[in-house]
């Protein structure tokens, strides 16, 4: 590759030319060693430390469920609440240092040295960023978000002591349908947009320069090589790779916990009686039954059946690897997503929903100064917004939601971006996706509203929020076909965040080497399945988890406006070199 | 008998390679044969190398070492695999497919339990391949 331009007497620019110069050897604080016949290679003391605390922490919460519950809901309102205006501010930078990359010359900083070359072609390499993005929240939220958003807004304001009570964004849209839609629209997009992929491109492109370009490991702590130098190898670089570790392990048990619940909703909604279970043994042809708690409610059998077997799909495509299972799995994934797609817009209002498309984008882009001021006092008229609620409850929880779920997507965009220029990178990373979320989200809340608005069918308005997919669906012909496609969707987009975030955690651990013998990631991948049983198993246990990943999102937004700096240094000298 | 024999090498454990490197060389000065020394890397900074130009180097400078020590041509040759946990083995096999190899020598460990859940690379190449294989044992 290099001797060509050797020969013409240009130096060979991919190479040793823009590497860091560290003393540190990848892999000099691993312990490698054998457990019976499995070969191990860790990272001492990041491994042992994580995977202890983790332990600890589901001990706590299932030893002390009432005192872990309320310090729980202490944590995630002091957080959310607490520190609204910092988690708006910071994503707007992020955004605002995203488009920078796309229009300055730091743009053309290619990732892996100015003659490295793509690893993946454009589909399978946008159907893994995907998949390991948003993935089930889009089967989660596609319709009911929307509708929530619409049907707060259309109520409008309400106060009490000057303090508004109603969940609407902004200002409201009291009584009007096509402006409470146009705004619950532009909510949902606002949330599903820009923002959440701002904050993945930049924990994304951070981990891919300085490892490609500047030859750091592959682990969270590299990028802030150009802050702490050397001491990065040191004890702030464990805490750093640390605080990934539980990010990525609490966020993926919590969307495992989520993800069986709505699997196994719609399985009884679509074979089921009334009762959750029937529904489920029906399909499997299970023997055994167990006790039903109430009518509706999921069995927890079912709920550890369904993780268990997820898991053990992760597990085949983490064996598989990279190219073989995860890549393959991301794009049956997308390509059953696009059909599903597809067939709501074709057999719902179609000249509705594409109206709607350019619609709801305009109103994004209209609302989009407003929806992400970070000027977010209670009081409006006095310099707030006024819409707490809105922001608290909704805005403020997503940002640290994704936030917390960066360190696993980064680092997995990282994994397969070798060979991109930063500029078409941030366009791939920020615009397409942003773009896709858009369609998706007024195909399925675009529907959903059309349904309520048109023909006055509210049943998707009315269920609770893991079936109302399905109600949506059930207003569509060949309800059973899709419905079932919905499920399997729900399952796969789940194996697809399960693969990969086990892929990092383990790479994590290991001192940021990809190649750690290959039962360390099966440990890994059965540890998520089995925190989110566990956590499943008792009554704050869901909750307890979500408190902690969107309470390990605010230190990472302070890691993550380092890291916007970092990049900055470290793509000026790539420039210079 | 034979013209081209590849040995896959790990860098990392250099000293476990020398009985199977040693056996192909003297394979190879026997026949006049060709040794081409494979290594397989991730395309991330590892504890070999920090990028692949850099272990294309280290694995050349092996292989200029062992040819020059055993007096035969040896070559070097990397693969660059997006998972070489996981893609050692079909990359080790599509590479000897490639480049022609006549004869596979190889190190392996001894058999043991852990085979029946993982096989062993050597055993797994030895099964697929279409060139002769040699497993050489520690």
């Amino acid at each position: 590759m290099s001797d060509t331009s050797q020969d013409q007497g240009i130096p060979a620019p991919e190479g040793a030319a823009h590497l860091i110069d560290t003393e540190y050897e990848i892999g000099q604080d691993n312990i490698d060693g054998e457990v019976g016949p499995f070969g191990f290679d860790i990272h001492n003391p990041v491994f042992l430390i994580s995977g202890l605390s983790i332990v600890a922490f589901v001990f706590y919460t299932l030893a002390l469920p009432e005192q872990s519950g309320a310090l729980f809901t202490w944590l995630f309102g002091a957080v959310t609440k607490g520190f609204d205006w910092f988690f708006l501010g910071a994503a707007n930078i992020f955004v605002l240092f995203c488009l920078m990359l796309i229009v300055t010359p730091l743009g053309s900083v290619r990732l892996g040295g100015d003659e490295a070359t793509p690893d993946y072609s454009y589909i399978g390499w946008f159907a893994m960023l995907f998949a390991a993005g948003m993935g089930i929240g889009l089967m989660f939220y596609g319709v009911s978000e929307p509708m929530s958003h619409f049907s707060s807004s259309i109520g409008g304001i309400a106060q009490e002591n000057g303090v508004r009570t109603d969940w609407a964004p902004l200002g409201g849209a009291a009584g009007d349908e096509q402006a409470a839609a146009r705004l619950g629209m532009a909510a949902t997009i606002f949330h599903w947009g820009l923002h959440p992929w701002a904050i993945y491109a930049v924990v994304a492109l951070a981990l891919a320069l300085f490892s490609y370009n500047k030859g750091l490991p592959l682990t969270i702590r590299s990028a802030f090589y150009p802050i702490l130098g050397e001491r990065v190898w040191g004890w702030p670089g464990h805490v750093i790779d640390t605080l990934a570790v539980f990010a990525t392990l609490f966020g993926l048990a919590t969307s495992l916990g989520f993800g069986a619940t709505q699997a196994a909703s719609g399985l009884t909604y679509l074979y089921g009686s009334d009762v959750a279970e029937e529904g489920t043994r029906a399909f499997l042809g299970m023997p055994f039954s167990n006790t039903v708690e109430s009518g509706t409610e999921n069995s927890s059998t079912l709920l550890v059946l369904l993780i268990s077997a997820i898991t053990a799909i992760a597990l085949v495509s983490v064996v598989r690897g990279l190219d073989g299972g995860v890549k393959v799995l991301s794009e049956i994934n997308m390509g059953l997503a696009f059909l599903l797609l597809a067939f709501v817009l074709i057999v719902g209002p179609t000249l509705a929903i594409i109206t709607g498309f350019f619609d709801y984008l305009w109103a994004y882009v209209v609302n989009l100064p407003a929806l992400s001021n970070p000027a977010t006092q209670t009081i409006a008229g006095e310099g707030g917004r006024g819409d707490v609620n809105f922001i608290q409850g909704w805005t403020s929880f997503y940002w640290a939601w994704w936030i917390s779920w960066s360190p696993f997507v980064g680092m997995f965009i990282a994994r397969v971006s070798r060979g991109r220029t930063v500029r078409e990178f941030v366009v791939c990373v920020l615009l397409i996706p942003s773009l896709v979320c858009v369609l998706w989200m007024s195909v399925f809340g675009g529907a959903a509203i059309q349904q309520v608005v048109m023909d006055g069918y509210t049943a998707a308005q009315d269920a609770a929020l893991p079936l109302q997919l399905f109600e949506m669906l059930a207003a569509l012909p060949l309800a059973q076909i899709t419905s079932l496609v919905g499920i399997v969707l729900v399952i796969v987009f789940f194996v697809t965040s399960s693969d990969s975030g086990s892929l990092v955690i383990d790479t994590i651990t290991a001192g940021g080497k990809v190649d750690a013998p290959v039962p360390q990631r099966v440990f890994w991948c059965i540890f998520e399945g089995a925190v989110a049983i566990v956590l499943l198993m008792s009554a704050s246990g869901l909750k307890s988890l979500q408190s902690m990943v969107i309470s390990t999102g605010l230190p990472f937004t302070i890691v993550l406006l380092l890291m916007c700096w970092a990049i900055y240094r470290g793509l000026r000298s790539e420039r210079k070199a | 008998m034979y013209s081209r024999i590849m040995v896959p090498v790990d860098l990392a454990h250099k000293d476990s390679l020398s009985k199977a490197v040693d056996t192909a060389s003297a394979l190879a000065a026997l026949w006049g044969a060709e040794l081409v020394l494979v290594g397989v890397a991730a395309n991330t900074p590892g504890s070999i190398a920090h990028t692949p130009e850099e272990f294309r180097a280290k694995l050349k400078a092996y292989a200029d070492e062992q040819g020059a020590a055993h007096g035969i041509n040896a070559q070097g040759k990397a693969v660059i695999s997006h998972d070489p946990a996981t893609d050692l083995d079909p990359s080790l096999l599509k590479t000897a497919d490639e480049m022609g190899a006549d004869l596979i020598v190889m190190a392996t460990h001894l058999p043991n339990l852990s085979d029946y859940i993982w096989p062993s690379n050597g055993g797994t190449v030895a099964g697929r391949a279409k060139a002769s294989v040699m497993l050489v044992r520690p």
